[in-house]
């Protein structure tokens, strides 16, 4: 097959891209910076770019041409910004992206999703993959995620095969949005515990996110128009989640705790005063963000694992000690 | 007598159909239907099996009672609707029924004046209403087989009508109801108070009082949505005219001015005619009911003795939303269509007989070489050899020295005296006396002269003892002082004998009718040479309701015939050859009662039953000495004890011992080093454990050398990398006449198939045994779940506890089925992966279990460590790191507790159903609370 894979110049976006060609198909990205994929090494083994801005719809309909899948990963992604941004990007770039395949005869589509498109704030405890839900789910991301996975799935047809993944906390060596903040604020001493740090939480580590992603793609025809989340079936206590994410990347464990009811309030005021004063960075707490820490997130995985004929090969031992190994190659500074 | 009621209860008004959106209340199964010229509002599925093609195999007929309507019946219409759809493809809704219902049809009226039937603005006696009723199925023109279900004063009129139409009817089915005011006894209290004929009018009519009053003893709370059902079709007074009505027409006897109550004359007829109606019978009760108590229920299995009946403790009046029915009335229709063929269709057949044991298990019991209980009593009726010995009788210091003479002489004058005190054949005779030479003997007598012992182990503690003994219904009462106090202050039912001639003011006031000295006179009088005593019972008669020590859920009663208990005996002299002159110390209660009947010459040591760790090592040795005892009983508790003691032996203690040949710890499992230190006060003799319950009292039994073999297999087997069913408590192999099968579970950790027996497959342990119980006492679901799946013309008990047999045929227990973790990956039993982080340095005691639902449930691994933590909390990196890397199974979180919850009764249960739900919590996010 010929396969389109947008937001390839993020972490994720690279793995599944060189996930799908690995299995044999020929690759092309789509995003608006280079992927660095398309080097000498892996054009010749077949994946190009195709540059351009998921909000401009000739730009998406000449990186579509020619293709028979997309792998749709493109979005933003971020606990901050304004609300019209997630909408033009996530939900409207993900109706361009469904009609630019449709009219290219596209036959497959996945829709790499989030689990926060069905969270409503409350612990999560072995759930399967619930409906997304744009009016329950929290914050700008999530809701325009949802938004734009009911679209996808709404799209989903004889002859179109749409499958939505919802891969859990992805993380891996060179990850900034999980990994990279937290070690950024453990070593600055900024890393809190929330509450008693014994909610479960279950994450995906990189390998596994993009693996079972290219497996969707391979079963789309057989499992179609359902939506499944991707974890790696391993839910350990937020503290030890942290502790070993620091301890990979030799930076000192979370010392301190703040109640997990503190930490929400404070994210909700924290958040106000962002809103008030925006600009290019994160506030440093937000009540999602509270809320995600302090309460258990783990689900169930049986149907994930035998409809898609996916296991994740790396184990999260396994995944912090190549965190540990990357640190060692590429130290902080 | 006669009541106004307000005016407003005489407001006449049409049958309607209910509001929609009453919870749970399909608006698909309501419709109106006319009958003698009266309005009902009726639930009935039947056209919607018609609709589906379906051809019902009778129709099962709903009446409420007051102040309810047909919305009680609710589930009961969706739950049958729905098993008469699935039951063409195999879905079973019930695991536990290995039979379909089959389709049934329901028909739950709103009897008139009720509901949203008709407001007929009459007066409606007890009478009319069973002939409204008639009217009714008169027009629906019912004429397949009927079974009722009633409820309240609906249960009295579901039986009028039962009784009225012989012809087509197949069974009957109750919950809380009464049929009969035993006239010793007042009405109840709550019922007194509304039917003051100031209060009535006010109390169910003017104010919705009586309605809500009902609605709120609901046990749990009555969810407000709910509650708001029950409350539709009575929101104004005009509506409730119906509610006083019903409490009116209460059959109170005779009023102030000798009239009696016009509707006492059909009361009386159903109250008879019920005995008579010869089908099956299901009673399903729920015991906290302020109004209608056990003792109706009394009355009504007195009047129909084959009835299946079973208590659901916890529940009340409102039963049918306290527990769930649904499942059980559908499971005992199946079983009364699976029974068709068998009765030839008139069930009446076996139904006007009381069987001895309504389900028919004892008939497999009678093994021809039954041998009663008091034979050694008869035999050795004229011998001066020691038959017991009482170390601290209740009376004097000195032992007490008994004879088998005047044990046997005792025994007569006791069972001749209770005899003349009216004690007959099937009475059931609670026992609240401590073990001793009292107990020992009253309890012979009672056997002797076919009278139900009820035993319940004062370890249950007051509630645990109160819901025994009143759950039990003893006619008779036969106590020390402590118990005579709880029966009067408790209200226990039974005639109170006391053990000691008490002051006649404590006599009177405790109720007590006579002592047990009384008791004896009485029988001197008659007892020559025995001839008098009545016919000896048979084997298949009842003997005993033994208490269930609670330690694994609420009490349980469990009924023993003759020959099952004769059985027990044979069983324990078979396996540590206890017989005739056998010197036998007994400081474990259920075995120390038995050493009359198995011949021996029995001690009882120095120790408060209810704490047996106060037994100590030199009081071993003083009952040792006192029978010159060769085998040794002990419980667990007890053993830690008198090992910690053993440093006051003397010279002679420690010679005495030494000829102890056989040593025993009974009750729950014991540690190797605990029972090798315990063997090396008894040098000569070899220690074993059986593995039993209450339900089995000896079904496997296991050596010293037994364990020590197993722990080595185990350590080979760690060696090699485990195997599937590997690792748990090896409690040896089956008795002699037992047989040890295994029900494999399946993905949801329930066990639901046949048993097997092939080594290596985890599942429940299945026991069968001459010496197995015959059935529990009242409590017809439990009875029926703990033989699912067997063959019916064997004794078979599902013990609930979890295990494998090995290729050597030695049993290994594994833990509690609803302690089973069901992983994604498959089940996972708690006992060898908890033995496994016992090992790792620093772990004291470790619970291993589930989080989360079903089937993708977490393993979760609790501790308390050696070192002690106030706090708990997450295991420190370190140590959870190295309990995780001790078993071979995921473990999604290591928490450390600064103690393990355990069960009340025996201190060493581990509680792991409140730790899986302490530890869902706090792994959930929520507040990080001691368990």
């Amino acid at each position: 097959m010929r396969v389109l894979v947008t937001g390839a110049s993020g972490l994720l976006g690279r793995h599944v891209a060189r996930e799908v060609q690995a299995a044999g198909h020929e690759v092309r990205t789509f995003q608006r910076r280079p992927s660095g994929l398309a080097d000498g090494r892996h054009a010749a083994a077949g994946i190009e770019d195709s540059l351009g801005s998921l909000t401009e719809p000739g730009d998406v309909a000449r990186a579509m041409d020619g293709m028979d899948a997309v792998v749709h990963l493109a979005a933003k992604v971020s606990l901050a910004g304004a609300s019209e941004e997630f909408e033009r990007v996530n939900v409207d770039g993900t109706r361009t992206m469904l009609a630019a395949a449709q009219s290219a005869g596209a036959s497959r589509f996945v829709q790499v999703s989030s689990p926060s498109v069905a969270h409503s704030g409350r612990s999560i405890v072995g759930d399967g993959a619930l409906p997304a839900d744009p009016f329950r789910a929290r914050g700008d991301y999530a809701r325009t995620k949802a938004g734009a996975e009911m679209l996808a799935l709404a799209a989903d047809a004889p002859g179109f095969s749409v499958v939505a993944v919802r891969p859990h906390l992805v993380w891996g060596p060179g990850d900034t949005q999980l990994v990279g903040r937290i070690v950024e604020r453990a070593r600055a001493g900024r890393l809190p515990l929330l509450g008693h740090g014994a909610a479960l939480i279950d994450t995906t580590y990189i390998d596994n996110a993009a693996s079972a992603i290219a497996a969707a793609l391979e079963r789309a025809n057989e499992v179609r128009g359902r939506a499944y989340v991707i974890t790696n079936g391993e839910p350990r206590p937020v503290a030890e989640l942290l502790g070993g994410i620091c301890a990979a990347a030799g930076v000192p464990a979370p010392a301190w705790r703040v109640p997990a009811a503190v930490a929400r309030a404070a994210g909700s005021a924290i958040e106000a005063a962002w809103r008030v004063r925006p600009g290019a960075d994160e506030p440093p707490m937000t009540r999602f963000l509270a809320e995600q820490l302090s309460t258990a997130h783990w689900f169930d995985q049986r149907a994930v694992r035998d409809d898609l004929l996916w296991r994740p090969a790396v184990s999260l031992d396994e995944g912090f000690r190549r965190l540990a190994a990357h640190y060692r190659a590429h130290p902080l500074r | 007598m006669s009541y106004r009621l307000p005016r407003a209860a005489s407001a006449p008004a049409r049958a309607t159909m209910p509001p929609l959106g009453l919870d749970g209340l399909d608006p698909a199964f309501s419709r109106v239907v006319e009958a003698a010229g009266r309005g009902w509002h009726v639930l009935d599925n039947g056209q919607q099996l018609a609709d589906r093609g379906i051809e019902p195999v009778g129709t099962i007929l709903c009446v409420h009672g007051n102040p309810t309507w047909s919305y009680l019946w609710r589930k009961l219409v969706s739950g049958a609707t729905d098993a008469a759809m699935n039951a063409g493809t195999d879905a079973a809704m019930d695991a536990a029924a290995p039979g379909s219902a089959g389709a049934w049809r329901v028909i739950a009226v709103d009897q008139l004046d009720m509901g949203f039937s008709e407001r007929t603005a009459q007066r409606r006696t007890l009478a009319q209403r069973v002939r409204d009723l008639g009217d009714l199925t008169d027009a629906l023109a019912l004429d397949g087989p009927v079974v009722t279900l009633g409820h309240d004063w609906g249960g009295v009129v579901s039986l009028g009508w039962a009784v009225d139409h012989p012809d087509l009817l197949a069974g009957v089915m109750l919950l809380n109801t009464a049929i009969h005011q035993p006239e010793q006894y007042p009405i109840p209290a709550p019922l007194r108070l509304a039917l003051q004929k100031s209060v009535l009018g006010a109390a169910t009519v003017t104010t919705p009082a009586f309605l809500e009053t009902t609605l709120a003893i609901a046990h749990p709370r009555l969810p407000r949505v709910v509650a708001d059902g029950y409350r539709a079709p009575y929101r104004t007074a005009d509506r409730r005219g119906g509610i006083g009505g019903f409490v009116a027409d209460i059959p109170v006897g005779v009023d102030k001015s000798g009239v009696a109550h016009e509707s006492i004359a059909e009361l009386d007829r159903i109250a008879e005619g019920i005995r008579s109606i010869g089908v099956p019978a299901l009673m399903l009760w729920g015991p906290r009911d302020p109004i209608f108590s056990d003792r109706y229920l009394d009355d009504l299995a007195e009047r129909m003795p084959h009835a299946d009946v079973h208590r659901f403790e916890g529940a009340g009046h409102l039963v049918a939303e306290d527990a769930d029915y649904v499942h059980p009335v559908l499971s005992w229709l199946a079983d009364l269509r699976a029974a068709e063929p068998a009765t030839d269709g008139s069930p009446a057949d076996d139904a006007s007989t009381p069987a001895p044991a309504p389900d028919g298990r004892a008939a497999a019991a009678s093994a021809p070489d039954y041998r009663p209980l008091w034979r050694h009593l008869d035999a050795l009726r004229d011998s001066d050899d020691l038959a017991l010995v009482e170390m601290v009788p209740p009376t004097g210091d000195a032992p007490r020295l008994v004879s088998w003479k005047l044990l046997s002489r005792r025994v007569r004058e006791l069972a001749a005296g209770l005899t003349l005190l009216g004690v007959q054949k099937g009475d059931r005779v609670s026992l609240l006396v401590p073990p001793g030479a009292d107990l020992t003997a009253v309890l012979y007598a009672c056997v002797r002269i076919g009278a139900i012992v009820v035993v319940a182990d004062a370890g249950l503690g007051l509630r645990g003892l109160t819901r025994a003994v009143r759950g039990a219904r003893p006619d008779h009462l036969i106590g020390a002082l402590p118990g005579l106090s709880a029966a009067r202050a408790l209200g226990w039912p039974g005639k109170r004998i006391s053990t000691t001639r008490l002051p006649e003011v404590t006599r009177r006031l405790l109720g007590v009718h006579c002592a047990l000295a009384d008791v004896i006179a009485l029988g001197r009088g008659v007892d020559g040479a025995g001839e008098e005593l009545p016919e000896e019972p048979a084997a298949t008669d009842t003997a005993a309701v033994l208490f269930t020590s609670g330690s694994t859920g609420p009490a349980k009663g469990v009924v023993y015939t003759h020959g099952q208990l004769a059985a027990v005996t044979a069983a324990l002299s078979d396996q540590y050859g206890v017989g005739v002159g056998t010197g036998l110390v007994a400081g474990f209660a259920p075995f120390a009662l038995l050493g009359p009947a198995l011949g021996a010459r029995s001690a009882t040591p120095d120790m408060n039953v209810t704490s047996p760790k106060t037994l100590t090592a030199a009081s071993v040795a003083a009952a040792v000495a006192a029978v010159d005892a060769t085998v040794v009983f002990l419980s667990p508790a007890a053993i830690a004890n008198v090992v910690a003691t053993a440093g006051e032996l003397t010279a002679d203690d420690r010679r005495g011992l030494a000829g102890v040949q056989t040593f025993l710890s009974a009750g729950a499992p014991v540690s190797e080093s605990l029972l090798t230190s315990a063997a090396e006060l008894m040098p000569n003799a070899s220690a074993h454990t059986p593995y039993g319950m209450t339900e089995g009292l000896l079904m496997a039994d296991i050596s010293l050398d037994g364990i020590r073999d197993a722990l080595g297999s185990l350590r080979s087997l760690r060696s090699v990398g485990e195997g599937a069913a590997a690792g748990g408590v090896c409690v040896g192999r089956p008795t002699a006449t037992t047989r040890i099968r295994i029900s494999p579970l399946d993905d949801d950790g329930r066990s639901t198939a046949t048993p097997v027996d092939v080594a290596g497959v985890t599942g429940e342990i299945v026991v069968s045994a001459p010496h197995v119980e015959d059935h529990y006492d009242r409590l017809w679901i439990t009875d029926r779940a703990s033989r699912r799946g067997t063959d019916a013309t064997e004794r078979w008990h599902r013990t609930g506890d979890v295990g494998h047999l090995d290729d050597s045929g030695r049993l290994w227990v594994e833990g509690r089925l609803p302690h089973v973790i069901t992983t994604a990956d498959g089940v996972v039993t708690p006992v060898a992966p908890e033995q496994r982080i016992e090992r790792v340095a620093g772990v004291g005691r470790a619970a291993v279990v589930g989080v989360g639902p079903r089937g993708v449930q977490q393993v979760v691994a609790i501790v308390e460590t050696t070192a002690g933590t106030r706090r708990p909390g997450l295991a420190a990196p370190s140590l959870a790191a190295a309990v995780r890397a001790s078993i071979a199974l995921p473990i999604a979180a290591v928490l450390v507790v600064p103690r393990l919850p355990t069960d009340v009764r025996h201190n060493s249960k581990i509680d792991r159903s409140r730790l899986s739900a302490w530890a869902g919590g706090v792994l959930s996010g929520e507040r990080m609370v001691a368990p």
